[in-house]
């Protein structure tokens, strides 16, 4: 089973990397109030419901995909 | 006096050398300031120095790509000026279209830093036309030539490749260095020919090269 994390910087933290992709959209015209850059992860795991394969990655999660002061994360069972 | 434009971004940091370089050969050289558009009369060639243009952020030089020097750059390459790209300056060139392939993270995830024999594919007539081989330093963490192999075909059958590393550092596609544009007038490089002006700085062969 197949579980997609998406691990995106918090608000409280500068994401100098959103702001400058940010900047590069305004100064080409584009219409952009804000954006955060992030990433996205992609884990296949051997699991037998969609619970136990949430379970597991929500733990390799918290062991070491994010780090709780300057990141949050979602998962998805893809 | 040769007048050459030197394109500076937030992260550009081999600036001074390629002035530096600029002027050891006689030539004017003249900042570009990424936020400006040029008058591409104004030069005889533009360089885009290596560094980390915007922090290398969503990919190496892909928001350098998108500035508004670059659309002057892109002007200037079609005008058939010479315009040399080195390293992230090589990286810029691949995304805005002037040169084909693009730069991904080298094979082994490590950062390069070291000196690197080259052989000359293709000469390149504005860039070091008599080097057939050289000695250059490399230093990326991102410098693997990446390119569809009909589009390598196509490169190979036009003479687009400039160089080739003797040994391969980085995972490159056929050990390639450098490439050049379909006109032979853009040409690009991931190894340091600012940093090998002088044998005080451990070689000179990148003296030849400007």
């Amino acid at each position: 089973m197949k579980v997609g994390v998406k691990i995106l910087p918090r608000k409280e933290v500068l994401d100098s990397q959103g702001r400058t992709v940010t900047k590069t959209l305004q100064s080409n015209k584009f219409s952009v109030s804000d954006c955060k850059v992030g990433k996205y992860l992609e884990i296949e795991v051997d699991a037998k419901t969609e619970q136990e394969a949430l379970d597991e990655v929500k733990k390799m999660a918290e062991f070491v995909l994010y780090n709780p002061l300057t990141e949050s994360y979602n998962l998805e069972v893809l | 006096m040769k007048k050459v434009g030197v394109v500076r971004f937030l992260g550009t940091n081999c600036d001074r050398d390629i002035w530096q370089a600029c002027e050891t050969k006689g030539y004017q050289p003249e900042w570009l300031w990424h936020e400006d558009n040029f008058d591409i009369n104004n030069y005889e060639a533009v360089i885009i120095p290596g560094g980390f243009s915007y922090g290398d952020y969503l990919r190496c030089g892909a928001m350098a790509a998108k500035s508004p020097v670059m659309k002057s750059v892109v002007e200037f390459a079609e005008s058939g000026k010479p315009v040399l790209g080195i390293c992230n300056g090589f990286q810029i060139l691949c995304e805005v279209g002037l040169l084909p392939g693009a730069l991904v993270r080298n094979t082994k995830g490590m950062f390069v830093d070291k000196w690197i024999e080259l052989k000359t594919e293709n000469p390149c007539e504005h860039w070091g036309a008599s080097v057939k081989e050289s000695k250059l330093p490399i230093a990326h963490g991102e410098g693997r030539f990446h390119i569809e192999p009909d589009q390598l075909e196509k490169i190979k059958k036009s003479g687009q490749i400039w160089l080739t590393y003797k040994e391969n550092p980085n995972g490159s596609v056929e050990d390639i260095a450098g490439v050049l544009n379909e006109n032979k007038n853009v040409a690009g490089l991931m190894p340091h020919p600012e940093r090998a002006m002088f044998d005080w700085m451990g070689g000179n062969d990148g003296f030849s090269f400007f």
